[in-house]
């Protein structure tokens, strides 16, 4: 397997988790609903995919756990903000403690254990194709599930009578009341959706990306994730290129870090020496890049007031109380 | 069955009071629970958790234990009441653990640079810097959001990561104690720049407790009796009235941000120079996120605060007591302070709102109108 | 074609005792009502009469408490809007439940509950709207048209699901006098087809030239049925209220004392700030000491960024395209401009006049914390709030502000009283300039009354008001003269001798101003 292969494997690996996750939030943002828990959920399915799959000696049942256990765990959160109308980013923020409380406490039994690997898929002469064979071929499960799901949800919004109706609540959730579309039950199913989605991510990590489970192994993905979405203006393919772009910064500054620079002494000079250079900054500086790359990419997005203005939900966050 | 809110006309005065203690009340059942489930005596777990940790307060031997909270709760005050103002004006600011961690090093740039200078003015210089250094480093999510309309949650949360990260660098590159065996932590503080304890002869609380009995104090007479507090409010409750009273939400942010910051910050450099006295690669258990908890379980009110964050304080202490006496893990606390969270959320909508239960058969919809209750 | 059914019962919906409480108000109490087919039935009652709330409930939107509704004779219980829809009865919302991102063919077929497929929609809703003479392009944004043309897709949606009784809500409030009539002509054609209408209005004159029949409401009460045409205005107006309506007193302005410009406006220009807002385009006006000028339009032509622009909200480039009392205002802000003796009244009560949840005191501070900063503020912004209370109470009893405690939150006030507050909060300063946006929307008719006279009043003691407002019925009982907004221009304005419903129709209708002086010219 070449460098370039390794690469383009490992950069889906990387990215698949925040396309999932991040997929899942668009489809609750589009009805309306600011759910800050992403991180909290997604550290729930991986602390459930690992335990389950540790248990049973089935890696797809703890896939299908984490998925359970990650909407089950954003009902809570739907139960608050939907039914009790709390304060949607007060509630986000403590899911998301709630979830790094008890994934801790669930996985304290499960530190240092080696997990299972969900296989990937290896396709006679296609996975063995140069180059693109393995990255398209011969991927794990859930990077096709990712895609899949990137495609149902681009078509189920903007192909599907049920779609418009939930960009409808999105956009102005007293007019859907006024037509007598069930705005709070639309929404908790959009809310579970999204918490199953993270779930399924928070599986990836912990079956797939880093098979193992470490506290607080998302590592600020969740938050990422939400940059996703507003990154990508509450479109679906746009956050599958947001997740790969930072898919590829990821790795990039992972392979910088690994790369001994004595390994790369056959580069031309001018290269060589800014190889030299790029490995003369601290570790801790490139692995801070995926966050201050988050950064820059909201900075970009968000300066035009106008355009993020037209495509944020307009209903986003805000409390819905039916008069009834 | 259906739950059904109905506005109140007025919000309610006493549910204001009632709900934070109500919120606790449901927590130890839920938390009863969970050590049941943990295989746990919950009365036991209970008792160490809440009660063990205060004994102090009628056994003088345990004296000092008392002052373990003053040192666990300081922190968690001067945050919370930092972020009330940011919360009360609708900013949200959740990346305190940042802008501790930044006061932290920022604070101890004398200590470690020059750790031969010693003088009484090491101290309030250090303090001032970490005050600057949470609030420059605060000021950058709020530079953003005015500048580019960037989500400030995100941002100042990304900049936690960041700054976890600059202090590990630090504390194993740059600032690395040479004689400290390749540790990865700085040099002793020395005696100037330690911050003193209060009163030595009954244990360690040190002047991080006074700062954040004083910022409470400064912080509920600026919201509750002060033009600057109502304009807090109004740009916090509703934007456009805000413009129209002439407030600008832009300086709001600044002034949102670059308060919790500086008092994070304060917070940050207490902490190290009190109950460290030298920086290493983490200097927080957490507080910056507590401290929203704690935040919210006061309900914004800083005098609140003070007593919110003496519960989350002896959480903390709880934990460990537990984690030593019947091995309940530490990772409990969290969760427990998760729960609690989210049961002040949903106490706070009685507030506002009546809640009714109401029986629903999805048949009555179909039948004709007659005998309609 | 009215398909004549004898054998079903003669009336198309009866509705028997209904009800509807809402804590300790209640909003509908035992209301009894007919609506024969083919019929255009009038619903009358000031706001706050319980007229949205009936409507509500028979659409499905609210559950009644008590009582009974039956369609075609047999009694129904409306569950849902859909189940509204199923039996027959369409409705046209008066705060229109459109989405503003979406296109106007997908919020039809939103609210289409049969299985009609995506694609189909757009083309069924043009060949419609064209045949009832109501033009739409089903492919653009909701948020890029205008109030008329949102009406229009409201109607459409309505008729693409055939119903037998359509609901209007106040539907002329947002249209010119030109539009209004169009609507007429639609109604009147669908009545010759055989459908029933239920129409709810306070205007009273086109209620008379439309409806076969009309009940009143009163503070939720039906207080008469009765035969529009064989009734006055007059007589309606005493039916609604309850007793006489305060006529508004307009004393001519004194010729003798002079009368400096007080607000000028000068080339005022101004770039749309959101997605769906109007660009000001050359905006000129003087408002002189002692008059009343009034604004009318269209809702959505700019009233709102003219008058953000023009209270400083939103602050201008140039100092001199807003001057207040000679001054140069444009590069100030609202503050500054308050300090010069002007005072502002927003459109929206909750939520921009007032903050909703905080007290009246705390909302009299909002406005007055620059101006009155001696009287209700000491060192370092001390709040003196026992200075503040006594303020709220002597304009809470200047202005008859009622209410249920003795300082509650604005949002505890009905619409007519916190109004009553807001206006009486400015005018407790004795403004110089007064600047006014939709001063008696949603508010009942004695507190409109009360609202309309303190304006004149104000204006005559020599002070310069100037009011935006969608009601001409208001404009023309107050104002000295009137200007016209369209589309982010404003007209010159016309001396209100001068002034006829039909002109300032047509120009609401974006005419030049040229022609509509140039027709009254041929005319006279």
């Amino acid at each position: 397997m070449g460098t370039l292969e390794a690469i383009l494997l490992t950069i889906a690996t990387a990215s698949t988790p925040l396309l999932i996750a991040a997929i899942g939030e668009l489809v609750v943002e589009r009805s309306g609903v600011l759910n800050l828990g992403v991180e909290g959920m997604m550290l729930m399915g991986a602390v459930t995919g690992f335990g389950v799959a540790l248990t049973t000696g089935s890696p797809w049942l703890g896939v299908i756990a984490a998925i359970i256990v990650g909407a089950l765990f954003s009902l809570l959160f739907g139960f608050l903000t939907l039914t009790l109308v709390t304060n949607q980013v007060a509630t986000g923020l403590a899911l998301t403690l709630l979830g790094m409380g008890f994934s801790g406490m669930l996985g304290v039994g499960f530190v240092g254990l080696p997990g299972m690997r969900l296989g990937n898929l290896s396709i006679p002469i296609l996975s063995d194709l140069p180059v693109i064979g393995k990255f398209i071929f011969g991927e794990d499960p859930l990077f096709y599930i990712s895609i899949l799901l990137t495609a149902g949800v681009a078509w189920f919004l903007f192909r599907t009578r049920a779609g418009l109706t939930l960009r409808s609540i999105g956009d102005n959730h007293s007019s859907a009341h006024a037509l007598g579309i069930d705005v709070i039950g639309i929404r908790y199913l959009a809310v579970m959706f999204g918490g199953a989605c993270a779930g399924l991510a928070g599986a990836h990590l912990s079956l797939v990306y880093t098979p193992q489970w470490v506290e607080n192994m998302t590592a600020g993905r969740g938050w990422i994730a939400l940059a996703l979405v507003v990154f990508s203006s509450w479109r679906p393919w746009r956050v599958l290129a947001g997740a790969y772009l930072f898919g590829a910064i990821t790795i990039a500054q992972l392979h910088i870090q690994a790369t001994n620079l004595a390994d790369l002494a056959f580069l031309p000079g001018p290269l060589y020496w800014l190889a030299s250079v790029i490995k003369s900054v601290p570790a801790q500086f490139l692995s801070s890049l995926p966050y201050l790359a988050t950064i820059l990419v909201l900075v970009l997005i968000s300066r035009n007031r106008r355009l993020t203005m037209m495509n944020t939900p307009a209903s986003l966050g805000r409390a819905f109380v039916p008069d009834r | 069955m259906r739950v059904e809110l109905i506005k109140r006309p007025q919000r309610s005065a006493l549910f204001s009071v009632l709900s934070p203690f109500i919120a606790l009340g449901l927590t130890l059942v839920a938390g009863a629970v969970m050590f049941s489930l943990l295989g746990k005596n919950p009365i036991e777990a209970l008792y160490y958790y809440f009660v063990a940790p205060l004994s102090g307060l009628w056994n003088p031997d345990d004296f000092w234990q008392l002052h373990e909270l003053a040192i666990k709760a300081a922190p968690l005050i001067l945050i919370a009441v930092g972020l009330s103002i940011c919360y009360l004006s609708n900013n949200w600011n959740i990346g305190a653990e940042g802008q501790f961690i930044v006061g932290g090093i920022v604070g101890s740039i004398l200590p470690v640079v020059f750790p031969t200078f010693e003088s009484w003015i090491v101290l309030p210089l250090m303090l001032l810097m970490g005050i600057v250094g949470g609030a420059a480093y605060a000021a950058i999510p709020a530079f953003l959001k005015t500048r580019f309309n960037t989500n400030e949650i995100l941002t100042s949360l990304m900049l936690v990561y960041v700054a976890q990260l600059l202090l590990d660098w630090i504390v194993r590159g740059p600032w690395r104690d040479p004689k400290g065996f390749n540790f990865p932590q700085t040099v002793q503080f020395n005696d100037s720049a330690v911050l003193p304890e209060i009163f030595p002869a009954s244990g360690r609380a040190n002047w991080g407790f006074v700062f954040a009995l004083v910022a409470a104090l400064v912080m509920w007479f600026l919201v509750s009796k002060t033009l600057k507090g109502f304009e807090v409010k109004v740009l916090g409750q509703s934007p456009r009235a805000g413009r129209f009273a002439g407030f600008s939400s832009s300086r709001m942010v600044f002034f949102g941000f670059l308060v919790s910051g500086g008092l994070a910050g304060l917070a940050g450099i207490s902490e190290v120079s009190g109950a460290i006295g030298q920086l290493q690669p983490t200097i927080s258990p957490g507080y910056g996120f507590t401290a929203i908890i704690v935040a919210f379980l006061g309900r914004l009110n800083p005098l609140g605060i003070v007593a919110a964050g003496l519960v989350l304080g002896l959480s903390y202490l709880g934990g460990e007591a537990a984690q030593v006496s019947i091995g309940l893990s530490d990772k409990a606390v969290r969760a427990f302070q998760g729960m609690l969270l989210f049961f002040v959320l949903a106490c706070d909508t009685l507030i506002l709102y009546r809640i009714r239960l109401v029986r629903t058969s999805p048949a009555k919809a179909l039948e004709p109108a007659h005998g309609n209750a | 074609m009215g398909a004549a059914n004898g054998s079903e019962a003669a009336n198309l919906l009866e509705v028997v005792g209904l009800t509807k409480i809402f804590g300790t108000l209640t909003a509908c109490d035992h209301i009894n009502l007919t609506i024969g087919r083919g019929e255009i039935h009038a619903l009358l009652g000031e706001n706050g009469a319980g007229k949205s709330t009936l409507v509500k409930m028979l659409f499905g939107s609210l559950e009644p408490n008590e009582g009974e509704i039956r369609w075609k004779g047999e009694p129904v219980r409306i569950a849902s809007p859909g189940a509204a829809r199923k039996l027959g009865i369409g409705m046209v919302f008066q705060h229109f439940s459109l989405f503003e991102a979406l296109t106007a063919a997908e919020n039809i077929a939103l609210s289409l509950d049969h299985k009609t497929p995506i694609g189909t929609i757009a083309a069924k809703a043009q060949a419609l709207s064209y045949g009832y003479g109501l033009p739409l392009d089903p492919n653009s944004l909701v948020g890029d048209l205008s109030v008329g043309e949102r009406q229009r897709i409201e109607i459409i949606r309505c008729l693409l699901q055939v119903p037998e009784l359509i609901i209007l809500d106040e539907p002329t409030s947002v249209l010119t006098p030109q539009e209004a009539d169009k609507l007429f002509e639609t109604l009147e054609r669908l009545r010759s087809e055989g459908k029933s209408i239920l129409y709810i209005s306070h205007r009273l004159e086109e209620v008379k030239r439309m409806c076969d029949r009309a009940t009143v409401l009163r503070h939720g009460k039906v207080v008469g049925h009765c035969d529009p045409r064989k009734e006055t205005a007059a007589s309606l107006a005493r039916m609604m209220v309850g007793n006489e309506v305060l006529q508004v007193v307009r004393p001519p302005v004194e010729e003798s004392a002079p009368h400096p410009a007080l607000l000028e406006i000068r080339g005022l220009d101004r770039k749309p700030a959101t997605p769906f807002s109007i660009p000001l385009k050359n905006i000129n006006l003087e408002v002189k000491a002692g008059e009343v000028v009034g604004i009318a339009g269209v809702a959505g032509n700019g009233q709102g960024e003219l008058f953000e622009a023009v209270s400083g909200e939103v602050r201008q480039q140039d100092g001199g395209s807003i001057r207040i009392r000679g001054r140069d205002a444009g590069h100030l802000a609202i503050s500054g401009r308050r300090l010069l003796g002007a005072a502002f009244v927003p459109e929206e009560r909750l939520g921009h006049g007032a903050a909703p949840r905080m007290t009246l005191s705390e909302n009299l501070l909002l406005s007055r914390h620059k101006t009155d900063r001696k009287a209700f503020l000491g060192a370092a912004g001390f709040v003196h709030s026992g200075a503040i209370a006594a303020a709220a109470q002597r304009i809470i009893k200047a202005m008859d502000v009622r209410k249920s405690a003795p300082d509650p939150e604005a949002a505890a006030l009905s619409g007519g009283n916190l109004q009553k507050f807001i206006i009486g909060r400015e005018l407790d300063r004795r403004p110089s300039v007064m600047v006014v946006n939709q001063p008696t929307w949603g508010v009942d008719a004695g507190a409109a009354a009360r609202i309309r006279q303190a304006l004149i009043e104000l204006a005559r003691s020599g002070s310069a008001v100037l009011v935006i407002s969608q009601d001409l019925d208001e404009l023309f009982e107050i104002s000295d003269a009137i200007a016209v907004m369209h589309n982010g221009t404003l007209s010159r304005p016309l001396p209100i001798a001068q002034a006829t419903f039909e002109k300032i129709g047509l120009l609401m209708g974006g005419a030049e101003p040229g022609h509509v002086e140039h027709d009254v010219k041929e005319v006279a």
